[in-house]
């Protein structure tokens, strides 16, 4: 197993670091390049949530191996306002924010497992993964 | 890292990249925007060949800056969407957010478009 790869988030500056980041470590795990397009993507999307609701949080990045099979997981962790309606939230076209309102639900089509929890006043954590093929 | 504004006759053209954080794609439009009027510009070409990533943010800022550019009198057009990139835009559902912004596969056929449009406006 090897280490995860923390990424603090508290500005664009380090939404194009932590792209850059996952980027080198999708190649490591030997995804092809439009799967890393995707996971890159999806990185963006949170790292930006990051950034507009919450300020600043941070983002790991994990490799993992599960029998023959590799991935990749993301999670993105800040203690911000948190989310009060999840399932409003996962609707696409919605968004509270300055964004399009495809954050969440968008996210969540570009991986392949999706885990979010949160609470209002305390912060969200979203985890998402991609596996290879 | 910003990226320079080149002049082209009557078209302005610049590249963008995957180093560009969202507060320079904003101050890209903002100039953008005036320079059209500085220029008396006709088109805008934004390349985005080397362009890794395209997400909500950025398709946002470069659909408000072509309608920006479009009610200053010139016409944007994107250029060079990669194909792994156009995957994931249509993935995240980003491709409809782009629809009304004129997209082409290279600066030869954004010339093409643009002179049409130069065109028609002005037949002689």
């Amino acid at each position: 197993m090897t280490e995860s790869v923390r990424v603090a988030i508290g500005s664009d500056i380090d939404i194009v670091r932590a792209r850059q980041q996952v980027r080198t470590l999708a190649k490591e795990v030997g995804f092809t390049s439009s799967e890393l397009t995707l996971i890159v993507t999806a990185l963006s999307e949170l790292a930006r949530n990051i950034v507009e609701y919450a300020r600043s949080g941070e983002i790991i990045l994990d490799q993992i191996c599960q029998g023959t099979r590799r991935g990749l997981s993301i999670t993105a962790r800040d203690g911000g306002p948190g989310i009060a309606d999840i399932d409003l939230a996962m609707r696409d076209g919605y968004s509270s924010g300055k964004g399009l309102g495809l954050g969440l639900p968008g996210t969540k089509r570009l991986m392949d497992d999706f885990e979010i929890t949160s609470e209002v006043g305390h912060g969200t954590q979203v985890k998402v993964t991609k596996w290879t093929h | 890292m910003k990226s320079p504004i080149l002049k082209l006759g009557p078209n302005l053209i610049v590249s963008l990249n995957s180093e560009m954080t969202d507060s320079d794609l904003l101050e890209l439009q903002a100039v953008l925007v005036a320079e059209v009027g500085r220029f008396r510009s006709k088109g805008v070409i934004l390349e985005v060949t080397t362009l890794e990533v395209m997400d909500s943010f950025a398709a946002r800022t470069l659909r408000n800056l072509a309608q920006a550019v479009g009610l200053r009198g010139a016409q944007a057009v994107i250029v060079g969407i990669r194909p792994e990139v156009a995957l994931a835009m249509v993935q995240l559902g980003l491709e409809q957010r782009l629809s009304g912004v004129h997209t082409v596969l290279d600066l030869e056929e954004a010339l093409g478009v643009l002179n049409r449009e130069k065109a028609e406006v002005d037949p002689q």
